[in-house]
């Protein structure tokens, strides 16, 4: 019997020749990452267990991108700890306001994770990277300060689920149509615990951003990683990029996947996850009459510079629709200079949206567009969680940027063809 | 280790954004973080809730984000043990580290009510319901997980085999 890619890259980190699903192991780590919410309780855990030193200071990311620029003076003292502690230690790669970027939109963007890592962040949506072939997961605080200490994490080896995606994709259908589709057919804990191994013809020509939304959402179904087997287009990607030497993994044809699944995504339209699950997920067309209050277009899963230019595509000389807010974030500085250059944000404010700098901000609810009750808003995000962008009492939609800009224009929810030819 | 406590019962799907919502969250301190628990899904939980009580819920308690904020929260409040169908693996692993108690006993999660009291006998594997007079046994944790909770939680765990190295 063959393995995986995932446990391919696990038996590798491990020392050993092969791994088996269930088997409990411990890792050796390429790269680990903890933000200005997480982190905070790793580096109090680091200093509370006595710990003087970190395993590698040129393999630690400390991202300050959720509540920065701080929010509040408390966001302002968490951040603070990060700053201390990255000049303390000599941590390579802390990001200043003025360099970050959302996390999982930076550090792919930066050559720091790499095809063939096994990486742990503390953050859920670590599992991003999986879209350049590397085993990446999300963790919590106590287990990045582990790490900090040792470089290693425990896990079990996950059983794999395979999605194949095939035929061509119609227009104004992305990567976060595949990845609600998937949702949306096993449900939120339909690949629980489970690695998710997404693949087929439909990827192949699946540029980079729309592969690094598709593994940014796999948690949002349960999985351990998302993991989309490396190839030309991971290659062109990574190699002006790469700050270590990497490696790419492929599963063998006699690899044992639990669960196998076909898509023909010629027959998949834009979809939109309605409140409040993200696999509560309908094709746009049958999403009548929803009004909306606002739009937000960006966050780890979104705020690509593929992401804008589609935005862009349909916000061009249109106008946002009265009493609708439409806030766009690009997700790191150098996509928002990008932007700059090709005139995006120029169109975005003739056409009646604001642009903010880089932050996860109203994902979460933290700030920058946070909802009051009984409003309504279609984002690009990842969750649609009761109350996850403001009030309890607030609603959201989850959509691709096509759809997200065309409502922003439209005022409610609609199709982009409806808005654009 | 034995625990006795009055359950709150809820479904599925018990997101970490309910269990500590983001907007507390530019703090870490337990305190204040266990003064909002549940906030989101229970407003009564923080007025009812009384140490040693147990949360139950059906299945992927604990999903969505990676804060340990969540179980840190559940810990400071006083709540004994969580019970559940089954957890999401990033809630699961930080509770592990973290050294608060979980469960997944579906048979009991179906059984049981609001206000039940319960005993868990974490060593023997039991649950007991003693408000329906039912008994239910549990897979014990994993023994390297165990070995976690021993010691007091991953970190002591890991500087303990640090020194030995």
């Amino acid at each position: 019997m063959g393995m995986t890619i995932t446990e391919k890259i696990l038996a590798k980190h491990c020392g050993k020749k092969k791994v088996e699903p269930g088997e409990l192991i411990t890792a050796k780590l390429d790269f680990i990452l903890g933000n200005d919410i997480t982190a905070p309780i790793s580096i109090e855990e680091f200093e509370k267990a006595g710990a003087k030193k970190v395993f590698d200071s040129e393999r630690i990311a400390l991202v300050p991108d959720h509540f920065v620029p701080n929010k509040d003076i408390k966001s302002a003292e968490q951040a603070a700890i990060l700053r201390r502690f990255a000049q303390q230690y000599k941590i390579k790669y802390y990001f200043e306001v003025g360099e970050m970027g959302i996390e999982h939109a930076l550090l792919p963007e930066q050559g720091l994770v790499l095809p063939g890592d096994a990486i742990i962040g503390a953050d859920s949506h670590t599992c991003t990277y999986g879209a350049i072939g590397a085993f990446s997961t999300g963790v919590g605080s106590t287990d990045l300060a582990a790490a900090m200490v040792t470089g290693e994490a425990w896990f079990k080896v996950p059983e794999s689920m395979k999605f194949i995606f095939k035929g061509k994709r119609r227009k104004w259908v992305t990567g976060k149509d595949f990845i609600l589709n998937i949702i949306g057919d096993i449900g939120v804990d339909g690949a629980l615990y489970k690695s998710m191994e997404i693949t087929g013809e439909a990827i192949k020509s699946l540029p980079m951003d729309d592969r690094l939304t598709i593994c940014n959402m796999a948690i949002e179904a349960g999985g351990k990683n998302g993991i989309i087997p490396p190839d030309e287009i991971t290659e062109k990607y990574v190699k002006s990029r790469a700050k270590r030497p990497y490696k790419f993994y492929k599963s063998d044809s006699d690899a044992n996947y639990c669960c196998v699944k076909e898509y023909d995504v010629s027959k998949l339209e834009p979809l939109v996850a309605l409140p409040h699950l993200p696999s509560n997920v309908k094709p746009v067309s049958e999403v009548k009459n929803i009004k909306i209050d606002q739009a937000v277009i960006g966050s780890c899963t979104n705020g690509r510079l593929s992401d804008l230019r589609i935005a862009a595509q349909i916000l061009k000389g249109k106008r946002v629709a009265p009493y609708v807010r439409c806030i766009i974030i690009p997700a790191t500085q150098a996509i928002y200079l990008k932007a700059l250059k090709e005139g995006l944000l120029e169109l975005f404010i003739d056409a009646g949206c604001v642009v903010s700098t880089s932050t996860c901000g109203p994902c979460l609810g933290g700030y920058m567009g946070v909802l009051a009750k009984g409003e309504r808003a279609i984002a690009t995000t990842n969750r649609n969680f009761r109350g996850r962008m403001g009030d309890v009492e607030s609603e959201v939609y989850l959509s691709n940027p096509a759809v997200a800009a065309a409502s922003a224009v439209a005022g409610k929810i609609i199709h982009p063809e409806e808005v654009v030819d | 280790m034995v625990f006795e406590g009055n359950v709150f019962r809820y479904g599925n799907d018990v997101n970490t954004d309910f269990i500590i919502p983001a907007r507390y969250l530019t703090s870490s301190d337990p305190k204040w973080l266990a003064s909002h628990c549940m906030e989101d899904i229970d407003k009564n939980f923080i007025r009812e809730v009384k140490p040693g009580d147990i949360i139950v819920a059906q299945k992927n308690f604990g999903c969505g984000s990676s804060r340990e904020h969540a179980p840190i929260a559940i810990k400071a409040v006083g709540i004994s043990c969580v019970i559940a169908e089954s957890f999401a693996r990033i809630f699961y692993r930080n509770s592990i580290n973290i050294g608060l108690p979980i469960i997944e006993c579906p048979e009991m999660v179906k059984e049981v009510e609001k206000g039940d009291k319960v005993r868990v006998d974490l060593s023997k594997g039991l649950v007991e319901n003693i408000s329906k007079s039912k008994k239910y046994k549990f897979r014990p944790l994993p023994e390297f997980a165990q070995d976690i909770f021993k010691v007091g939680g991953l970190m002591n765990y890991v500087m303990n085999k640090q020194k030995g190295k």
